[in-house]
Order: C-alpha cells, then structure tokens, then sequence
C-alpha cells in the first residue's frame, strides 16, 4: 500500500489525551495536506479520534480550533499556493478558516471502538497498562479485515511482548512521541526482528513528513528516553535521602531540584520533571520497567509514599501543574511538599539553610534559557564546568556526581544495546528532554 | 511651482514611542494602548508646546487602517479628546496608504497657505498589533491594488519588494546588493539606540551585518528579503504644529525653534499599473525632483534625509532616486558608510523605518518631527551637526509600492 492509501484512514485511540491529542492534531493535518495535492482530491481522509470519554472529545476539538490556526499561521506560503485555484479565497484569514475547516472535517470524534475496523492503521495513545493496550489491540485485529498496523505510543511497555500478547505476527512498532507531540521534534521508534519492514518504512516516511527526529531504540522496556529518565530521578532521589539527614526532607528536595535545574543547566529540576511527568506516572512506568532488569532494582519507597498520601503531580486539563514533590503557583515553584507534615512548606523558609549549605555556586554559571540557543554554547558550558570541576562546595560536588551518573546511565543503555550508539541517547536527551548538553559529554573529563 | 505666497513653518513635534516587538514594555499578550491614547498623547505633546488647543485653527490627522485594525472609523472625532478647546473647530482626517502622514503634513501646508488657519495641528497615528502579522499582512495589502491580492504573497507587500530586490540583485549583482542591505540596516538599528522613542531603542545585538546578511528563506517568508530587511510591526502617533509667522508669534514660538517648508512634491501613481522598471522608484524620484526645483536646491545643500525605508531595498533604491549614486550603485554608496550618520549625507538619524518603527499612519508625521529635531538641535543623543553650507532637511514618504508619494524639503528656521 502507498503511504497515502494508509492514510486514507487512520484510528488514534485515547484521542482526548494529553499525548493522543498532539498525535491527533499532527495527523489530521497530514491527512488533510494529502487531500489538498490535486491528485488526491476525489480520496476521503478519515481519522478516528477515538476516546472513553465524550467530554473528552469535546475538548479535543476546540483544542484542534486553536492548534490548527497555529500551524495554519505558520505555513500561509504553503497553503496560499495550496488554495491558489479557490477564486473565493483571497485573503491569507479566509484561506487560513477554510484550513481549520478541511482539517478538523478529516476528524470523526467518537466513543466506539467498531470505528477503528475499517482503519489501515491504529495509533495507541491509551494509559500505560499493557493489559488494556493488548484488550484493545485483540478487539479490533479480530473484527477487522483490513489487518491493520498497530503503532503504540508507549514510553516504556516492550513491543515484542505486546506483539506477542496480542498475536498480531510483527504489524506493530513502537512510534513514542515526546510531550508535548505538537511542539517536541523527538519520535523514538523502536521496532522488534517480527515488525514488518513496510511498516517501518511508512512510519520513517511519516516522522519525516511531521518533520520529527527519529532516534532509533532497540525494544527494551523504557527505551532510551525513561530508561534515562528514570534512573536519573532515581538518584536525584537517592541523594536527596542523604541530604535529608542535614537539611530535612523538603530542604534536601529544594537542594538537589535546585542543583539538578540551576547548576546541571536544565530547562527544570529532577522533582520538577517528576512532578511534570506525574509521580504516579513515573512510578507506573517504573513498575513496568523493573520485571525486565536483571540487576537493578528501578524502585522509589518515595514515590509509593507520597502516591498513598494522594500527592501525585501531572498537569490539570487546562495544562496547569498540579501539586507534587513541588507545589506550584502561577506554573513556579512555591513550596515543598513535607511527608511528615503533610503540607507544603514554603521555599522562602527553606532556601537560606539550604542554599548555604550548598556553598558557593561559580560565577559563570550559565542560564539554561540563555545558553540553549546560543552558538558559543560548547565554550561558555566547558568553562562553567571548570569552574565546577574545580569546586569543592556541597552543591558542586552534588552537581559532578550527578554529571557522572548521568553519563554512567548513558553509557550503560549503549552497552545494554537499548541505544545503538552513545549520539543517539545525546540526541533523545537534547530533543526530547530539552537538555542543554548530551549526558555523554567530555565537560568533566 | 510659483514662489510660495506667505512662510510657512513647522513647530513643536513630538512622538509617542514605536511599541512593538524589540521594546522592552511590549508583550503580545498583555493589554495594550488603544487608538484613543496614542491620539491624545501625540496630540498633547505638540499643543502643550504651542499654548493649547486654544491656538490651533484646525486639526488633519492621518491614517491608513484603523477601520480594519481597530474597527474604527471617522477618527477627526478623536480630536476633541485632545483638549477641550479644539471642540467646534475643524478637522480632517486623510489617508494614502503608509502616506497618510505625508498627506496629513501637506493637507496643513495648504490650509495656512490657503490663508484659511494660522496654526494647524498635523498628526499621524496607526495601532498595528491588534493582528498577528499574517493578518495584519491582509490589512497592509490594502495599500496595493485589491485585484492583485489573490495572485500576492502571504506577506502582500514584502513579497513585492522582494521582488524588487530579485530584479536589482539580477541587474546589479547579489552579493554587493545583500552587503548594501545589511549596512543599511546596521546604521537603522545604530541610530535607533540613540533614540529613546524608537523601537529598536532597546536593541543590543553586536554584529548588525552579520545579523542583517542572513540568507532569506522563501520557504517561510519572502525569496529575496529576510526579515531584517522588514520595518516591523508598530503602535504609534506623531502630531507637528504647521503655522504661519503670525501663526509663530501667536504660539509664541521663535523662527530658530522651528523649521521652513521651502519646497515640496506632491505625486500619484497609477495603483492599477506595476512598476515600469523595479529597480526604479520612479514616484519618489519624481516626487524629490519637484521638491528641490521648487525649494530651489540640489541635493549638495541637503545636511539630512529622512527616507521611507519599509524595505531596506526602498531606502537604498531612494538613495539613486534622490540621486546621491548612479542607478546600481545606492548599495555600494551606503556600504561605504556614506549614508551612516556620519557619512556625506546621513539618512534616518533616528532610525528611519526599520529602526525607529513604522506606524504607517504616523511615519511620514515622524519624518518630519526628526527632520525639526535635527535643524533646531533638538535631537539629544541622535543628534548630527548641520552646518551653514547645508542647513536643508527632506523627507520621503511613500504609500504602497511607489504609489502616494510626498516629499518636502526644509531649512533651518
């Protein structure tokens, strides 16, 4: 099948969510850029924005209203030369509302799974419990002719063994979007020896329509992005524990998020991310992740204890943070959250003891949004890193080790051969995670 | 044209900044002055200087697309809100595109030449950042023919200057064209940081040219013209007192504290006909001529100009229009910094249009308050030295691609 004819018709499941709803937008707009080429214009697109929840679907289309103007906006060249045969339209806001129109008339909303049956593909953007993914994946492979490929967002969940579970002989692959998928350049594709070569080779040919970043990852659970991630919040954890000797519980979390954000240069700190992400989140794919290591245990006592006292972070559907490690105001950090308490203690009266015993930060310590695009961003880091090789403080010692986990991590997923090379986990920490620099770095050496 | 039949002066200028990305109290999604404020501010300005409403005769305000941009129309009746006693009197609104000011300026000239005001309030106001730039690039195309605009470019009218410049990169070569470019927008951005009003007044960019050479990309904006090369997206007013002497002595102003209109051009073009030459602004070279014939001087006797440089490729195209280098080598003459402010003939002192901004509405308004800023010495930090050899002033504005043109020249009072 040509890649348009597999466009033809498309189901995205979990439409309404967070990650659903980016994969939703950007293929709707695909679809509807095919039905504007002249060639195309007696085919229909159809794209099934299939969801649980019809509050849901509602939402998600006045989420495309706006996100369709946005990308509309941005690409008024394209399009004026796309409608240049519409005498009707003549002005860039008239052909701009006839856009919104053609792409969200590509989107049917609906609650029913018998929708996805006549799809040549099915998009999986549900929660990240393989039982569920595998219940879906059966229904539809069992009453559908068209043996349709399966390309699930899971961050973590291995794809051979959904394969395997749902009996769908290969016409599966990883295809895992960074959040959010309308803005993050990132697709980590992961494909098992059963997935069929066509399959890949479309969803290649697709990354690169949406303009995203292929970075390949070998199938194993977490991938590069979470097998990163993860392990990296482990030790934030782990040595916000040790300081929490000195500072207590919510002085130590301020400590190393501080540390992680400011001396790491990262667009956030590692409880932030979490928070970001979702403790219960992160603890989910943690959970997931952990039956398939051998000699590790990927496992927070924090993250359970805080999950039973119902303090889990995530985003309000509005896109706001919800209270997590961190509570948080107008999107900033304003507190943190105090297990023995119960409540949120300001970072006000946190931060004097907690920045003092930190010590001294260097000088040149670069703002991660100062230097992310900045083109002497290699010098102005290397010269930052040697003041903090050179550091003795608390806070620079802290900072160093989490360099070298860091790096330690990295190597370990190119030598686990979860990555094929030590670039490809530089890339995903870089597009995917916003990372000023790739863990595996020359800075401290 | 016949000897002028009485004096006629300019007084008292003054310029609301040029809001706008690049200034630093501008946010595109907090709240913002309106129409009504940036009319009432600039209008202010002058007449506090000239003894109040009291003393003006009548008001011309100039203006392109508020009716599109802020959905407002018949904007003389703003012109009370400025004070109290311009209640009763005359006003006018006028409008030629990004010449409305130009027209504005003349339309006042006429009414103390035609002896019917002593003291005329001119002004000029636009507020663009209503619209995202796609839209207000729909609004601006009104400047050109409307039969045209479905066969346009997504940016109207960057897209036919770029065209422009295509034709006169073709005919005069690329790369000497492209440095031209970048030089020109270096002295906008320089002058602009000397000009607290300007919108690049903040600007803190170190390599200009190298900024300014970046390679345009049609892909996602225009074939022949990055955005650099661009005036940018402004909210502003100008207003100037145009008085008579018995209008000076009414206002009480003294001959130095302001400036003689000695000559103008005033000249239209047919908005239905492309240009004949696009490597010609052949309205403004008109326009230009007629002005120095009728004030009686060549261009060696100009101390400063003040062009409608909306397009870097229209401030060095002005440059051979005007005559200060043959046709092909306006690019050469300003990479040899001759147009910098202190250059043979400084241009745009305190930024022209790519750097102080353009309102299109108010910027030929604007032109006219720096030209009397820099003959009466009262530019501050942007000020040039203008000697007793060329103690002339011009200004160049134009609406649509070369289409309303008016050009005035002026001497120290």
């Amino acid at each position: 099948m040509k890649y348009e004819e597999i466009l033809e018709n498309v189901t995205v499941l979990g439409a309404a969510g967070k990650m659903g709803s980016g994969i939703l937008l950007l293929t709707a707009a695909e679809m509807a850029d095919l039905k504007l080429r002249p060639e195309n214009s007696d085919k229909e697109f159809v794209l099934n924005a299939m969801d649980v929840s019809d509050r849901g679907l509602s939402g998600l289309m006045r989420y495309l209203q706006v996100q369709v103007r946005k990308l509309a906006e941005k690409k008024m060249v394209f399009l004026r030369n796309a409608y240049a045969d519409r005498d009707d339209l003549i002005e860039n806001g008239e052909i701009i509302d006839q856009y919104i129109f053609d792409v969200m008339n590509v989107v049917k909303p609906t609650t029913r799974l018998e929708s996805a049956y006549n799809s040549n593909l099915i998009f999986e953007a549900v929660n990240e419990d393989p039982v569920l993914k595998v219940k879906l994946f059966r229904n539809i492979d069992d009453n559908s002719k068209k043996k349709p490929w399966f390309f699930t967002n899971t961050s973590s969940v291995p794809i051979g063994q959904l394969d395997k579970d749902s009996k769908l002989d290969g016409r599966i692959l990883g295809f895992h979007f960074y959040n959010p998928p309308a803005v993050q350049k990132l697709v980590e594709l992961i494909v098992t020896d059963n997935t069929l070569p066509e399959a890949r080779e479309f969803a290649l040919e697709y990354a690169k329509k949406l303009r995203k970043i292929i970075v390949p990852s070998n199938d194993f659970a977490g991938f590069i992005g979470n097998g990163h991630f993860m392990r990296d919040a482990l030790h934030g954890i782990n040595e916000a524990k040790k300081i929490s000797e000195n500072l207590g519980f919510s002085g130590a979390v301020y400590a190393v998020n501080k540390v992680s954000q400011e001396m790491l240069v990262r667009p956030m700190g590692i409880f932030q991310l979490i928070d970001y992400v979702g403790i219960d989140v992160c603890q989910y794919i943690m959970k997931v992740m952990n039956p398939f290591l051998k000699d590790e245990d990927l496992h927070s006592d924090i993250l359970d204890k805080l999950i039973s006292l119902g303090v889990k972070g995530g985003q309000n559907s509005d896109g706001s943070q919800k209270d997590g490690f961190l509570k948080y105001e107008k999107g900033r950090p304003s507190g943190i959250y105090d297990p023995e308490k119960k409540k949120y203690i300001d970072i006000s009266s946190l931060s004097s003891s907690a920045d003092e015993y930190l010590g001294n930060i260097p000088d040149s310590m670069p703002a991660w949004k100062n230097i992310i695009r900045d083109k002497n961003k290699e010098k102005i880091l290397q010269d930052y890193f040697n003041e903090v090789k050179a550091g003795t403080s608390k806070g620079a010692e802290l900072a160093k080790r989490y360099m070298e986990r860091s790096m330690e991590i990295g190597k370990k997923l190119v030598a686990d051969n979860v990555a094929g090379k030590e670039d490809d986990v530089n890339t995903v920490m870089l597009t995917g995670f916003f990372h000023a620099y790739g863990p595996i770095n020359d800075f401290l050496s | 044209m016949k000897k002028l039949r009485r004096k006629v002066y300019m007084t008292a200028g003054f310029n609301t900044i040029s809001l706008g990305t690049g200034r630093k109290e501008f946010h595109p999604k907090k709240p913002r002055p309106g129409l009504e404020h940036y009319i009432k501010e600039a209008g202010k300005g002058t007449i506090d200087q000239i003894g109040g409403g009291k003393n003006v005769d009548e008001s011309v305000i100039g203006n392109f697309m508020a009716a599109r941009f802020n959905k407002q129309a018949n904007l003389p009746g703003f012109i009370p809100t400025i004070d109290k006693d311009l209640l009763g009197k005359p006003a006018t609104s006028v409008e030629g595109a990004c010449g409305s000011g130009g027209l504005s300026l003349i339309t006042g000239v006429r009414s103390v030449l035609a002896e019917t005001a002593e003291v005329v309030l001119s002004m000029g106001v636009e507020v663009q950042n209503t619209v995202k730039a796609i839209y207000g690039a729909d609004i601006l195309a009104g400047a050109g023919w409307f039969q045209e605009r479905k066969k346009g470019h997504a940016y109207f009218f960057p897209g036919q200057f770029s065209d422009r410049a295509g034709a006169y990169y073709e005919k005069y070569g690329r790369d000497k064209s492209r440095k031209g470019f970048a030089r020109w927008f270096r002295n906008a951005i320089e002058n602009a940081r000397l000009c607290p009003t300007a919108q690049e007044y903040h600007n803190k960019v170190e390599d200009l040219e190298g900024l300014g050479l970046t390679e345009p990309n049609g892909k996602v904006f225009v074939d022949n013209l990055n955005v650099f090369d661009c005036s940018k997206v402004s909210d502003g007013a100008s207003a100037i007192a145009i008085v008579s002497e018995e209008g000076l002595e009414r206002i009480g102003i003294d001959k130095k504290d302001a400036v003689e209109v000695v000559g103008w051009g005033q000249v239209e073009d047919d908005i239905t006909k492309p240009p004949e030459d696009p490597t010609v602004l052949s309205t403004i070279k008109k326009a230009a001529e007629e002005a120095l014939e009728s004030a009686g001087i060549t261009i060696d006797q100009l101390g400063t100009v003040e062009t409608h440089d909306c397009f870097s490729v229209a401030g060095i195209l002005a440059v051979e229009a005007l005559g200060f280098a043959k046709p092909g080598e306006g690019s050469d003459f300003v990479s040899a910094g001759h147009t910098a402010r202190d250059g043979k003939i400084p241009f745009n002192t305190t930024g022209g249009l790519i750097g102080w901004g353009h309102p299109t509405g108010a910027t030929g308004v604007h032109q006219a308050v720096t030209i009397w800023e820099q003959l009466t010495g009262k530019a501050g930090d942007a000020q040039i030295e203008i000697s007793n050899e060329k103690p002339y002033g011009m200004t160049i504005n134009m609406g649509g691609d070369d289409k309303t043109v008016v050009a005035i020249v002026y001497k120290k009072g």
